[in-house]
């Protein structure tokens, strides 16, 4: 069981969430031209590696807020959690 | 290579067993090969197994970081079936139902494949109706399927839930008769003691650490064991696709998700078919050994780690329960977990890539056992032709790119979407 720690109600456990993939993902910018390539990278091309991943989780059974999680997808140790609209520091 | 048979083993037993020859061997790698296939699970295997058999490719090296069979071929649920809708993926996995009748005889290794039958349970008229769409479907690419109704599917489940007062009444089911199961790691040792007997050389506790890329063309793999130098190179590495891709400066529409499975412990034989659970995700079966064999969802999160969390595995036996309330008795006696390749769309892809000499083949999601035979088959005609076979040319990693999605049940990552 993984419990995460939500940045607006605390510690819960994964029950309450729903997982939403990579946080790191960007959607290119609508008012410039966009390449099949650009697209093609956003929507489905991920890197997915082993180790610390930034991702997207929503507190679904909470205050259903998106939040951004920190997690080691090998050992699912969580190192740190921000809200959605938080940016991530490199 | 000795022969196995009814007179190699009563020859055997009258000296103890002490003198069968090595399935096969532990060489050390060479300097230099013509096809060098990354990853010995049965994907692997059997593209080794098919390079050398149907394309007279022999130098060939087979690298394996641990040891050949410890991946999914050795922890996934058994299931053979080729009960698909769209043409790309029926027809590729009909054609692997026959790699699948004949391979106990041709790799002279028991599989122990039994068509035991598939069952899909349907809880809604629409999905009755969906069903009916699908058999149809696959009888038209020449699959055998049956609509079963209500009645039809107490008599072949009785122990199945036909309560009137349940969330969800089963309505009938779509039944493939040839569909089954087989033993997944004879499926490995039988292609790995063929390939091995056909000059390639199987080599295990071995990591790749680089590719040697010049010029967009690979010329060569590092490796814990020294530098190969090649020419051609195929990724069979489901769960550590990425991990290879990322040396190699590409990312792909995968991601790396955990998918677990269980067993209880052993009963008197009550299910002799594979059934699945309509209104969720969770499928059984029963071992020889009596087990009941059972699985269902991802854990939901990309996830590397080989095990799985309580919370996913309790989801899936709800569901089980829900549908044979037996199931509740029993003891669980195992859970277990593999990392997938989960593609965008839920296929598959076997290709070439922008690499010269590359060759790509991974996303099987769910469903990698059962292609274990045809995706080595079209594999290995990719790799020894430089060519995509028809077979799989819907297996494209371009499609991503072009909208061509494959999206049979559209089961990728997000397992929500269903």
């Amino acid at each position: 069981m993984l419990y995460i720690f939500c940045p607006h109600c605390g510690m819960r456990s994964q029950n309450e969430f729903s997982y939403g993939g990579d946080a790191t993902v960007k959607r290119p910018e609508l008012n410039k031209e966009v390449s099949d390539k650009d697209w093609d990278n956003f929507v489905y091309n991920r890197k997915s590696l082993r180790g610390k991943h930034w991702e997207l989780w929503q507190h679904i059974s909470g205050c259903r807020q998106w939040i951004k999680v920190e997690r080691d997808t090998a050992t699912h140790e969580i190192f740190n959690t921000l809200k959605a609209d938080e940016e991530i520091s490199k | 290579m000795q022969k196995y048979s009814i007179f190699s083993l009563v020859k055997n037993a009258l000296s103890n067993h002490e003198n069968w020859d090595l399935a096969w061997k532990d060489p050390t790698p060479k300097k230099e090969y013509d096809v060098v296939i990354i990853g010995g699970g049965g994907h692997g295997l059997a593209t080794a197994y098919y390079l050398a058999k149907e394309h007279k490719i022999t130098n060939v090296a087979i690298i394996e970081k641990g040891w050949i069979g410890g991946g999914n071929v050795g922890r996934n649920t058994t299931i053979i079936r080729s009960n698909y809708m769209h043409d790309d993926n029926a027809l590729f996995s009909e054609f692997g139902m026959d790699l699948w009748r004949r391979m106990s005889q041709d790799l002279n290794y028991n599989v122990m494949f039994s068509p035991r039958g598939i069952i899909n349970l349907a809880h809604s008229d629409a999905q009755m109706n969906m069903y009916a769409r699908r058999g149809n479907s696959m009888r038209l690419n020449g699959i055998d399927a049956v609509l079963l109704n209500r009645e039809q599917v107490r008599e072949i489940i009785p122990m199945a839930d036909f309560s009137e007062n349940v969330r969800f009444p089963i309505f009938g089911g779509l039944m493939q008769p040839s569909a089954g199961t087989a033993r997944h790691d004879a499926v490995a040792w039988g292609y790995a003691r063929q390939a091995d007997s056909m000059g390639v050389d199987i080599i295990q506790n071995c990591e790749v650490t680089g590719f040697d890329v010049s010029a967009g063309r690979i010329n060569g793999v590092r490796t814990s064991r020294g530098d190969i130098k090649v020419k051609k190179i195929g990724l069979c590495v489901a769960g550590s696709t990425n991990i290879l891709a990322e040396k190699l400066n590409m990312t792909l529409p995968i991601e790396t998700h955990l998918l677990q499975a269980c067993v209880s412990e052993p009963v008197k034989p009550v299910l002799d078919g594979v059934v699945t659970f309509g209104a969720g995700h969770f499928y059984i079966s029963q071992s020889d050994k009596g087990e009941m064999v059972m699985g269902g969802d991802l854990d939901g999160y990309n996830s590397y780690a080989q095990r799985g969390n309580l919370p996913t595995l309790q989801h899936v036996l709800t569901e089980g329960i829900a549908m044979m309330p037996f199931l509740s008795k029993l003891k669980m006696l195992r859970t277990w977990g593999g990392i997938m390749d989960m593609s965008m769309d839920g296929s598959p892809i076997i290709d070439k890539t922008h690499i010269e000499g590359l060759y790509l083949n991974c996303g099987w999601c769910y469903g990698g056992f059962k292609a274990t035979p045809a995706s080595g088959w079209t594999f290995a005609h990719t790799i020894a032709q430089d060519k995509v076979h028809k077979l799989n040319s819907g297996y494209s990693l371009e499609r991503f790119n072009t909208g061509h999605l494959l999206d049979e049940k559209g089961l990728g990552t997000k397992t929500w979407i269903s």
